[in-house]
């Protein structure tokens, strides 16, 4: 059990010498990149090994707070998504950030998040979940703010941090009642005893879901997803698309394994998720069909295959979720690093409108990004189709109305992309830097390449072993209701999207709710942060001045002063003054202790 | 040995008076007790370190220290590990190095003094004597209202330590011992009655002295206005005594009284939590929000005083408060100090005069930044493990088929605390370090060497601490 262990523990042993040692070298990147491809080739030799090992981190008596591993099908799988996309971000990186002043801090950065990731996936407990929770939400955190002199950088650092602390309240709250339900903090020999009532159990659940909703950014704590697009393009890619954001997902099923499926079906708590995971799926759609910035589309499409993510899980089909998170770890990391690629070749140019034609001058980045959206809008024979599919399946099954939200979803879906597509991609460059774009270099293009392979063929059965769940059906194809309406929706969705939008130089739709985020951020800002917050902030501060700073305190220490100028009287000097009204307590021990 | 470890620094402060160098033997006295402190964690469980000497017959007092357990220990080290850093911080005003480093030395030597008694006593003088020097130093050589942030401190807490005064006279009363030991051993004679008033007694009187609230508002202008190694001093060290004496001496004695006033406690607590928790985030300098959130956290160690309190057989309230005992005195020691070292390469510790200091100064960012995370409780950091277990230890009376007790309701809206923290802790890194560089941080020095020792020591301790608890809680089995 010794590789799991270096698995774990590599990544940070390079971060801490990459901070202490290396420093600003040059060879920071190459250490850091070699440390993602090893711990990609153990995650490889780690697969279908199953066993636990784990060591005390914490001992009172009795009790044990432990760091451990759990090796299974689930872990191992993830781990090949968190090490796979990873090592691939890191080679794009060394192009993408070669001239960036700060880049050893990126690195090392990258390093210390895979570290906290890969912690996650491994934990075999709750507490040490919750450890690695956090270390990921501070990486990202130290990520998102990489260009700390940038104010809206620093903000969106600062916001995605927030709402996951947010989320980690309930998620807390939640890690601590299924303590006392189940008697264990450890995932293997959790039991729910009959005499708890449902209605605790499903509190608990939500209490944990809590956390899910932060960092796998649900509404109604989604808000700091998008501006977490501040961060460098490849850091987008690997936390804010394919591993962090899904570590929520990964957690409930985690959970959903170890409380047992037939637990959650009986919990109202699953209709809550399922609903929270439908409704962000749906919104966060609208919000893409109307954004400009190119990364932005592709995190409210992020948004949105989380909530079906979520939603697969509230659906107690959290194995039809975990294949969509793996097929979606592979298309959006591409969708990401490809619009990077985009973006470093049109000199950091963001907007849609102000690109155009890069076919011809960036053919083999259209063609992978192409790859990813075909997978994306889940064309059939794409990854993206069987496992949305699978998705689609568990709604109807559950006879939920929540099944026609996800089909008009997936309407929504291959709309935005074609719009995304066309606008960027085709048609005539829209400004100078995009007339000036050229091909990337090879440590670009490569990365893109293999991830737009992964894009198609992730959901075949011969790449089955390296999932982390199989789910019965994958890769199949029948042609029944669920298959009808999602092929109707695909055809719909790219048709309007290039009715609309061919050849077009701006925008023909204007729908101000949906390009103002439903006004969510707005009514955060100005009624939650500024009315709420800090009305309540000046409300306790005024009192706190007033009654308990003003009377209370105020009012003992002007009696005392007037008592202490008495004694400055007899003694003359402040110093003397001073040191007597103090030392009364000691003066009257003695006189208590001694003369009583 | 242990008579070593507390006079050490009492007889340096003699030396810097008769003419020593101050800063010298400041230093040199607070190495050899870190030396000492280290060594006594290893072998405090030896006799050596104890000794009884008789001071008076009637009644019988002794000058009397030892290792009763492993709190002491814990709380010895954390005094070693912040004097030298605070000592090694601070910076003395031209002229004043005596007052300067001989008031930090006495500070220390109190607080080691008070932790180390085993005579009820000399436990009580010596936080008093602990407490002259802190209020002097405040009243000499503070900044800004330096005046009123003294007599607000002296009368608060001196009107604390006088209530305590009667609840601990009491109870040597009621047992006819002043050996700590020995009244443990005759808590039989405190009636339930007498138990009730003393325990009210101890909790205001222990409470004053560690900001509970509302007796809190000394502490943020104190420490905005104290010199640096006062403030690291007091907010690290000697304001956990009071946490210290609830339970060396309340608890063990007066455990039903104590019970009686749970309600009480739990919401004075979240006075602390919540209340001053947005108090804090109101503030507009960094000094005192740094004030106002030892305030805050000394919330979550009355929670786990509360958690043993409503459940005496808790295997786990103990460690977790003394954990957090530890983690916060160093965490908010280096907060100060680095706080004090903003102020002198920028002139100020206004929110709005301060932006992008990280670009000039990486070093002390990198620093601050650790500190503020440890602060927030990032795992990895000693108070993140002080807190989950203080959260597990207020869950561990919980009955999933009876429903939340009050002390886990308590739990569950302290834990919105670590929210709050976030908020003003972020808030403040955000102006302070982060976007474009302004006029008082454009050219700023960085952390020099000398700066980066003491950093270095209370960075060590709270990653050693946070990395592997089992470090301290060993102390403890």
């Amino acid at each position: 059990m010794n590789l799991p262990w270096i698995l774990l523990f590599l990544p940070l042993v390079v971060a801490a010498v990459c901070q202490l040692v290396l420093r600003k070298s040059a060879i920071v990147p190459l250490v850091a990149t070699a440390s993602a491809v090893a711990t990609l080739v153990i995650s490889f030799l780690l697969l279908g090994k199953t066993g636990t090992s784990a060591f005390d981190w914490a001992t009172i008596g009795e009790f044990h707070l432990r760091i451990g591993i759990q090796l299974d099908r689930l872990s191992t799988g993830m781990m090949i998504v968190v090490t796979g996309v990873g090592a691939l971000v890191h080679i794009f990186s060394l192009a993408y950030m070669k001239d960036d002043e700060g880049k050893a801090r990126y690195f090392t950065g990258l390093a210390f998040f895979m570290f906290s990731m890969t912690g996650i996936v491994l934990a075999d407990n709750f507490i040490m979940t919750f450890i690695f929770w956090e270390l990921v939400g501070f990486s990202s955190y130290l990520l998102i703010g990489h260009w700390y002199q940038k104010e809206s950088a620093a903000d969106a650092a600062k916001k995605a941090f927030l709402c996951n602390r947010v989320g980690d309240f309930g998620f807390m709250i939640g890690i601590l009642m299924l303590w006392g339900i189940t008697g264990t903090l450890t995932f293997g020999d959790m039991q729910i005893p009959a005499a708890v009532s449902t209605a605790t159990l499903s509190a608990a659940v939500l209490c944990i879901f809590c956390g899910a909703v932060g960092k796998s950014a649900q509404l109604p704590l989604h808000v700091w997803l998008p501006d977490a697009m501040e961060g460098p393009t490849p850091v987008s890619a690997l936390i804010h698309a394919a591993t962090m954001v899904a570590a929520g997902v990964y957690m409930l099923f985690r959970v959903q394994t170890s409380l047992g499926f037939e637990v959650f079906e009986e919990l109202q708590a699953s209709t809550v998720i399922a609903w929270t995971g439908g409704i962000t799926s749906l919104l966060a759609a609208l919000m893409a069909t109307q954004q400009d910035d190119i990364k932005r589309v592709l995190a409210y499409s992020t948004l949105s295959q989380l909530g079906y993510m979520v939603m697969a899980v509230g659906f107690v089909h959290g194995e039809a979720g975990m294949f969509h998170l793996f097929t979606h770890a592979w298309f959006k990391a591409l969708l990401f690093l490809g619009s990077g690629a985009v973006i470093y070749a049109c000199h950091h140019e963001q907007d849609i409108w102000k690109m155009g034609g890069l076919r011809k001058k960036m053919p083999i980045t259209t063609i992978a990004f192409g790859a990813g959206c075909l997978a994306l809008i889940a064309v059939p024979g794409t990854s993206g189709f069987f496992s949305k599919e699978l998705i689609l399946d568990a709604a109807h099954e559950a006879g939920s109305p929540l099944f026609w939200i996800a089909a008009f979803v997936a309407v929504l879906t291959p709309f935005y992309m074609t719009r995304l597509f066309v606008v960027a991609f085709l048609g005539k460059p829209r400004s100078e830097n995009a007339g000036h774009a050229h091909e990337v270099g090879p440590l670009m293009w490569v990365p893109l390449a293999l991830l737009a392979v992964l894009a198609i063929f992730s959901g075949y059965s011969f790449i089955n072993p390296l999932s982390p769940a199989l789910p019965h059906h994958a890769g199949e194809f029948h042609l029944n209701l669920v298959a009808i309406v999602s092929l109707a929706a695909l055809v719909i969705g790219v048709g309007t999207g290039w009715i609309l939008y061919a050849g077009k130089d701006k925008d023909p739709v204007t729908i101000p709710l949906f390009r103002n985020r439903f006004y969510i951020d707005g009514i955060y800002d100005n009624f939650i942060v500024r009315y709420f917050q800090d009305a309540l902030v000046a409300i306790v501060h005024f009192f706190d001045e007033l009654v308990i700073n003003g009377l209370m305190v105020g009012g003992l220490s002007r009696g005392a002063a007037s008592f202490g100028n008495l004694f400055r009287k007899v003694q003359s000097g402040e110093l003397q003054g001073y040191a007597f009204a103090c030392g009364l307590g000691a003066i009257l021990v003695i006189y208590f202790m001694v003369f009583l | 040995m242990l008579a070593l470890l507390v006079f050490l620094p009492i007889l340096a402060v003699l030396a810097i008076l008769l003419g020593a160098p101050a800063r010298l033997t400041a230093v040199s006295a607070s190495v050899a007790n870190l030396a000492l402190g280290l060594f006594a964690a290893f072998s405090w469980k030896c006799s050596c370190w104890s000794l009884s000497l008789p001071v008076l017959e009637k009644p019988a007092l002794h000058l009397a220290f030892g290792f009763p357990d492993g709190m002491s220990v814990i709380m010895v080290l954390l005094t070693v590990i912040v004097t030298l850093a605070a000592v090694l911080s601070g910076k003395a005003p031209e002229g004043r190095e005596k007052l300067y480093f001989g008031s930090s030395l006495l500070i220390s030597g109190g607080a080691l003094g008070a932790f180390a008694a085993t005579d009820l006593f000399f436990f009580y003088a010596f936080h008093e004597l602990a407490l002259i020097p802190t209020f002097l130093m405040i009243g000499m050589l503070g900044r800004g209202d330096r005046k009123e942030a003294a007599w607000k401190i002296t009368i608060y807490l001196g009107l604390g330590s006088i209530i305590l005064l009667a609840g601990l006279v009491w109870l040597a009363n009621l047992t006819g011992t002043y050996d700590i030991a020995g009244m443990i051993a005759a808590k039989g004679s405190v009636d339930p009655a007498a138990q009730k008033s003393i325990a009210a007694l101890l909790l205001v009187g222990f409470g004053t002295l560690v900001s509970l609230f509302p007796f809190h508002s000394w502490a943020a202008p104190a420490y905005a206005s104290a010199p640096a190694p006062v403030a690291m001093l007091h907010a690290g060290v000697l304001k956990k005594f009071g946490l210290y004496g609830l339970l060396r001496i309340a608890i063990p004695l007066v455990p039903e009284g104590l019970n009686a006033w749970i309600i009480p406690l739990l919401v004075l607590l979240l006075g602390n939590i919540l209340w001053v928790g947005y108090v804090t985030i109101s503030q507009k300098r960094l000094d005192t929000m740094l004030g106002n959130s030892s305030v805050m956290h000394m919330g979550y160690i009355f929670l786990a005083i509360a958690a043993l309190i409503a459940f005496p057989e808790n295997p786990l309230a103990r460690p977790a408060a003394v954990l957090l005992m530890f983690a916060h005195g160093v965490s908010i020691a280096l907060l100060f100090g680095l706080a004090d070292r903003i102020e002198r390469t920028t002139g100020s510790l206004d929110l709005s005069d301060l932006g992008g200091l990280a670009k000039s100064a990486p070093k002390l960012a990198f620093v601050f930044g650790i500190a503020a995370m440890a602060s927030i409780g990032l795992p990895g950091l000693a108070n993140f493990s002080g807190e989950v277990l203080v959260f597990l230890a207020a869950f561990k009376s919980y009955d999933a088929t009876a429903g939340l007790g009050p002390v886990q309701i308590a739990c569950i809206l302290s834990i919105w605390g670590v929210v709050i923290s976030a908020v003003y802790m972020l808030r403040a890194y955000r102006k302070i370090f982060q976007g474009p560089s302004v006029k008082s941080t454009e050219f700023a020095a960085d952390l020099t060497l000398a700066d980066r020792i003491p950093a270095v020591l209370l960075v060590l301790a709270l990653f050693a601490v946070g990395l592997y608890p089992n470090l301290l809680l060993n102390l403890l089995k």
